[in-house]
Order: structure tokens, then sequence, then C-alpha cells
């Protein structure tokens, strides 16, 4: 199936536009556009270029590993794959509830790390073109730009990414790749020390915070009407929320809403998301296309990560943010916000929400207990033999799927990552960008840049969120010099080979003459 | 002085005079003089068994492992030099290209020997070729796991369940580089031996090999063996009465 703008139907004849590297955004990615005579675009694609293989690699490896190796996904929310892993194998020791003291070094943790990737995300990525404009010279719209005109914002922001890393250095022992959360618990508690260091500066990071929320709320309103409108795209939203309803960010039900703020399903269990959500793959991206289940694959796309969640909450449960998020709230006269530019301003108000959390967190003892680990009821031999977390990564919600044998190395896993989940919204986004913003005109930088604005505003992670090994239909292509193709070869994403459009078998294809 | 000390042979390692009592080896005379000699196979109150050759030193202008060469009198011995080093580093490059040893996601790390031992010697880069072999983990057993991915055939298990536990659990099959650790089962699988988590064999071993199964990653970064102490301090080396006591150092990233 293919979205408006997503296959031209005569590609040979057209114009290719690439914007590769994709820029500010973390990862290698590449972005398509193919533009007729008139230069209106016909095509617009986000591709991403790189790919990993972590659900195969695994395969046979102990599950205890797995929080410390599927970390490695990423160096930007490794703590989201050490948490999502961790929490996937305290089902698989069976261990239905962690001390408090364990749950809450790992909400610590993980407070500590969406606080350290939005503030990277806002301030070193995002921040120049919202400061500057999207047609500021390239040698300016960057984090040196920042730094320039306006140091102490940029000061700020330094600071408080340092700030989200000390506490995960604290929880975790190494800022990047640490080793706190293992399955039942976690392997230490804070002491005295660390519960001094952090609380030395946390007052001054809330307020910061917050200073940053108010500037992002200007920034958009100053925007106007084009800020509303730019890359905006009615999508249905998903999340985890807290059974109350309030903001969650590491543990909750799973809760869906359609472009209105309706509900698709609300509170319904993590453990079921893969009848929830189906994935399809594309030939053109190694980034697969998940979708909810009951719309299918053409409605059912959604969004998820700031924007989404901010959306889909009934409230924030620490104070500041929650009047932040009252006047977000405003601005979508009712409705969920769709701006995709108002990602921004959401990001920031979990930031804040981020900084208040860990504000409350050191206050509470239970961060210095004794309890780390719990032991399952189950025992080992009575072991499940699926695991699955989910958690609310910095870019939105992350799954982890585990299956292991009776010995406990892993037989199958699958991963559907935050910025998987936002494929189809980011395509969506940029197509809109390209129908309103460069339709009809000659491509400038700044024009192209806007492409890249509304990929930005997702903060995608392209790293992370390139799975569809094995699962890939691709095609082969061998064409001469002048363009005539001699020759076709193709797999299905059923596994099959084909030569053209005959089915023949991947033991007989050989490469064409 | 006493007459003992007086009347003891000793021998030069890099130009300090160590003493030794005859049937010591290079390696027991420097351990039990405090002085480190990077080591993998050789434990004390093991047989000495060579096939590692880190511990390789030059004794009289011969190129030896100083865990198998008798200590002679007058003997001038260099260990610390570049060259003898460089054949160390070699010699763990190897290692670490034969077998699969990643430690970003080793259970073992910051308490593994091989790790600790690279860093001591200053490895810095792979330099041969990975051969990537196709290994597999055997956790068959229900309190010990064996992963013959990070196996380096030192045979300290095999000579542990022989010679300390009065079994034969582990022993090395084939030849040249199609040497592996085989199990005493006909099924191949560990869980299917006498092997117990109380044997000698299943806590000798210095890499990720044998390992206790459910305590991956349990000490924090930190507290580990060599987050606390190098290897050349706690590397059976003997304890320097003057020395203070080790003290975690946190604030610093050092092992992966």
């Amino acid at each position: 199936m293919s979205m408006p703008l997503e296959t031209a139907t005569h590609p040979e004849r057209l114009r290719r536009v690439c914007i590769e590297p994709l820029t500010r955004v973390e990862g290698h990615g590449k972005v398509t556009l193919l533009l007729d005579d008139a230069d209106q675009v016909q095509q617009a694609r986000l591709h991403i270029v790189e790919f990993r293989g972590f659900e195969r690699f695994i395969q046979g490896r102990p599950f205890w590993e797995l929080p410390v190796t599927v970390q490695r996904l990423c160096g930007i929310c490794p703590v989201s794959h050490h948490l999502a892993a961790a929490k996937a194998c305290d089902r698989l020791v069976g261990v239905a509830e962690l001390s408090p003291t364990a749950e809450k070094v790992r909400r610590l943790m993980h407070f500590g790390q969406v606080l350290q990737s939005h503030a990277l995300h806002f301030f070193h990525l995002s921040s120049p073109d919202l400061l500057f404009g999207f047609d500021d010279a390239p040698a300016h719209r960057n984090i040196v730009g920042v730094i320039q005109d306006e140091p102490e914002l940029a000061r700020r922001g330094v600071l408080l990414r340092r700030y989200g890393q000390e506490v995960i250095r604290v929880c975790a022992g190494k800022r990047i790749h640490g080793t706190g959360a293992i399955p039942g618990g976690v392997n230490k508690a804070l002491d005295n020390a660390d519960r001094e260091l952090l609380s030395a500066d946390i007052a001054q990071v809330i307020d910061w915070a917050e200073e940053a929320v108010v500037l992002m709320q200007q920034l958009f309103e100053a925007g106007g009407d084009a800020y509303r409108s730019f890359g905006a795209v009615p999508a249905n939203t998903l999340s985890l929320v807290r059974p109350d309803g309030a903001l969650e960010l590491y543990d909750g039900g799973l809760r869906a809403r359609d472009p209105d703020g309706e509900p698709i399903f609300d509170h319904a269990s993590d453990q079921d998301y893969s009848t929830l959500l189906n994935e399809q793959v594309k030939p053109w991206s190694y980034m697969k296309f998940p979708f909810i289940a009951a719309l299918g694959a053409e409605a059912g796309w959604y969004r998820v990560g700031p924007l989404a969640r901010v959306n889909n909450c009934d409230y924030i449960d620490t104070p500041r943010a929650e009047a932040a998020r009252r006047a977000f709230g405003a601005a979508g006269e009712g409705r969920p916000v769709q701006a995709v530019l108002a990602t921004h301003w959401a990001r920031l108000i979990e930031l804040l929400h981020c900084a208040e959390s860990i504000g409350r967190l050191l206050d509470d003892t239970d961060i210095v207990g004794n309890e780390l680990l719990r032991e399952g009821e189950s025992g080992q031999l009575g072991r499940q033999r699926t695991g699955i977390g989910v958690i609310e990564a910095p870019r939105g919600t992350l799954f982890h799927h585990y299956e292991i044998d009776p010995d406990g190395l892993v037989t199958r896993a699958n991963l559907i990552v935050s910025t998987t989940n936002n494929n189809q919204a980011m395509n969506e986004s940029i197509r809109r960008v390209a129908r309103d913003e460069l339709d009809g005109y000659a491509l400038t930088e700044g024009l192209l840049n806007r492409i890249e604005v509304a990929i930005r505003a997702y903060d995608p992670c392209l790293s992370c969120a390139t799975h569809a090994l094995g699962q890939m239909p691709l095609a082969v292509t061998l064409a001469r010099r002048d363009g005539i193709v001699l020759d076709v070869l193709r797999r299905d994403a059923d596994g099959a080979v084909r030569r053209g459009d005959e089915p023949i078998s991947s033991t007989t294809a050989t490469a064409p003459a | 002085m006493s007459n003992d000390e007086q009347s003891q042979s000793t021998f030069t390692l890099d130009g300090r005079r160590i003493p030794f009592t005859p049937g010591q080896t290079i390696m027991d005379a420097a351990l039990a003089a405090g002085v480190y000699i990077p080591h993998l196979c050789h434990k004390p109150g093991y047989a000495p068994h060579g096939s590692c050759r880190v511990c390789v030193v030059r004794a009289d202008g011969r190129e030896l492992s100083a865990c198998t060469a008798p200590a002679a009198a007058d003997m001038s011995v260099e260990s610390e030099v570049p060259d003898i080093r460089a054949l160390r580093v070699a010699v763990l490059q190897m290692l670490f290209a034969e077998g699969n040893h990643v430690c970003p996601a080793c259970e073992a790390s910051g308490n593994c020997t091989l790790q600790a031992v690279a860093y001591h010697c200053g490895m810095l880069t792979p330099r041969f070729p990975q051969r990537f072999p196709r290994r597999a983990v055997d956790a068959s057993h229900p309190d010990v796991i064996l992963d013959h991915n990070r196996c380096i055939l030192c045979e300290l298990c095999v000579r542990a369940s022989r010679d300390h536990d009065g079994k034969a659990v582990f022993a090395v099959s084939g030849r040249g580089i199609g040497s592996r650790l085989i199990v005493d089962a006909p099924s191949g699988r560990l869980g299917d031996t006498d092997f117990s988590a109380e044997d000698a064999a299943a806590h000798v071993c210095p890499v990720g090999a044998i390992l206790p199964r459910d305590e991956a990653f349990r000490t924090p970064i930190g507290r580990r063996r060599f987050d606390v102490a190098p290897v050349s301090r706690v590397g059976d080396v003997a304890p320097d009465p003057d020395a203070e006591a080790p003290v975690p150092d946190t604030a610093t990233e050092v092992m992966v």
C-alpha cells in the first residue's frame, strides 16, 4: 500500500533531490524528493541508511545479558533500552513487583536520561532553527551560533544535559552504558553522598527547565499560524499513561487516541502490544512501519513521543509541569495539538516534569534503601518463557519482546523502537512540508532545511530504528548505462525470491548476464 | 640479616634482586616477592601450564614463560622492557582475535583477568583480523553457564577439576586452532556431568567462560574486582605490607 506522495507514478521522468546527510539528528538518514518539470513534488521519502541487527545477534545469548547488551543500540538514550530490557527480564524471572528502592532508582535513572536527551535535542539540535529562523545561514544555524548569540542559553543547555548525565552515572555507574538495572531489581541504591551531590543543583535545574518552557511557548506563539500549520498532520497518538491518566514514562497502560482525541484503546496491558499493533515493511526503507491493528495499515499509523504523551495524558503529577501542560492544552482549543513544532514545547514540559520528579525522588528515603532485588515467586524452573518490557523513551513508546528456551537463552526478539513508531508520521510531516512550502518553488537551502526542521521535531534516533532484517522486501535492478533495465531480482516480504514477475527459487537465482 | 636470608639464592628481575628457593619458578619467586608478572593460565597452587604465553620474560637472553621456567641463581630476567611488553601485547591481541570477547556486553567485565591484563599491558587496539568463531553457550547446568565464546583454553578448569575436585569434568579436545573445551558427558552438555557450583573448577576461570548463573551484573560498576585494585596488585601477587587498603574509585570510568 502506498500513501499519497510516497511513490510517484513515473519516477524515471522526475528530477531527484536528495538531502543527505540529515543534520542535527541522531544517526544517519536522508530524504529524497522527486520533482516534476513544474517543481511540483511527486514523491517524498525519509530513508534510514544504516542497518543494525540486534534482534538477530542476541539470539543464543543468556537473557540476563540483555539489559546491558541491547542498550548498545544507542548512545543517546541507552537507559531506555536498558530499562525496557530489564522490565522484560523482570517478567522472565517472575518478579511482578520490584522493591520500592529498585523501582525508584530505576525511575530516577530514567528521569535523568529523559532530561539529558530532551536538553540535548532542544538546545543543541533544534534551538538554532527556532531562534534564528529556518532560512538563517547554515554556518550560523547550529550550536556554535547559539553559543555566540545566546551564550547563557547555550550554557544552560550544556549544564542541564550534564545534570541528567550525572543522575544516570549515580544510578548506573557510568553516564553511558552502565549496569544499574538487573532482572528483578537494581545492583545499587544511592548513598547519602550521591543524594547530596544531586540535591545541590536540582532547584537550579528546575528553574532553568521552567524558563526553557516559557521560551519555547513564546517562540511557538510568536510563530503564529505558520508554526501551527508547519508539517502538521492529524495523527493518532499512542503512549503509556498511569492508571489515573497521568503522564507516565516508566510503566503504565497503553492509551491510543484518534486525531480528535477520541479513544481507540485505553489502559491496555503493555503485554498485549502485539495484538494491538502490527508492523508493515516497505521495500524502500530498513525501518518498519507499525500501525494500530484495529485501524489497518492505511489509517492506523500513529505518533509517539512528547507531543503524543502530553496530548494523551489527563494531567501531569508535578505542579509546574502541570501548569505548563494546561497552557499547552489551551493552544489546542479543546483538541489534541497536531502542530509538529509544538513537539518542542511538549518536550520541554516533559523536561520540566523530569526535573521536578528527580527533586521529589531525591527527597525520598527509598532511594537509599537496602532491598535491591526480589526473587521470582515461580523459581528458576517455573520461569516465564516470554518477556515484554515497554517504556516511554525520550522519543516515544519503546517495546522490547524476548522469548527464551528452557535454558534461558534467547530464541527470538522483537524491538519496536520509538522512532520506528513515528516512521509514518515523520513521512507524512515531510510530505506536508513538501506540498506547502516547496511545491512550485526553485529549491533553496532554506527550503530544504524545512524538511529537516519537520524531521527534527520528532527527534528521531535513526540508529535505534532499523531492524527489518530478513523481512524487508528487496528489489535489485540491473540497468545499462543508458537506463535500459536488463534484469530485476525481487525478494518478497515472505522471503520468496522472484526474477521479474516470475517466482524462482532462491537457490537457483544466478547473477544476471 | 639472618643466616637463612644470607644463604638464599637470588636472581635479578629488571635489576631487582629476587630471592628464591630450589624448585620455584621465576613466576613463583616474583609473585612471592611482590613483583607482578602478567599471566592468565598460571595460578598459585596449580600445576604450571605455560600455555597462554602472556608471562613471557627474557632470562639470560632467552624468551621463556616465567610460570614454567625454574629460577636459577644469578639469572638475569627482563620483564618490563619494551620488546618483551610488545610480545605480551601481541599474545593478548591474538587471544582477543581468536575468541569472541565482547567486553561491552560481557558480564565478566571488570572482573575479567584477560581484560585487566590487557589494560595493564597497554593493549589499546585490536591488531589481527577477528576470527569470529561460531561457538555456543551451554546453559544446561542449573547453577553455572559455560560460554565457549570467551574460553582461552588456559585449562585452569581442567586442572581444577582433575587435581582439586577429584573429577574430570573438563578436557581440551582437538588440535591447533581446532582445540576446544569439552565436558565429560555423552551429550556434550555441562548439565549432564557431575559438575557442581561448589567445585573449585567453577571459580577458577580467568575470563567469562565459566560463570555462576543469575549473578550477572550484580556488582555495580566501581566495586568490581579490578575497579577496586589493578591486576598488578591483586593478580596473585603477595601483598605489599606498606600499601594502603584499596578504595573503590567510583568517579572514573576505566572499564567498559
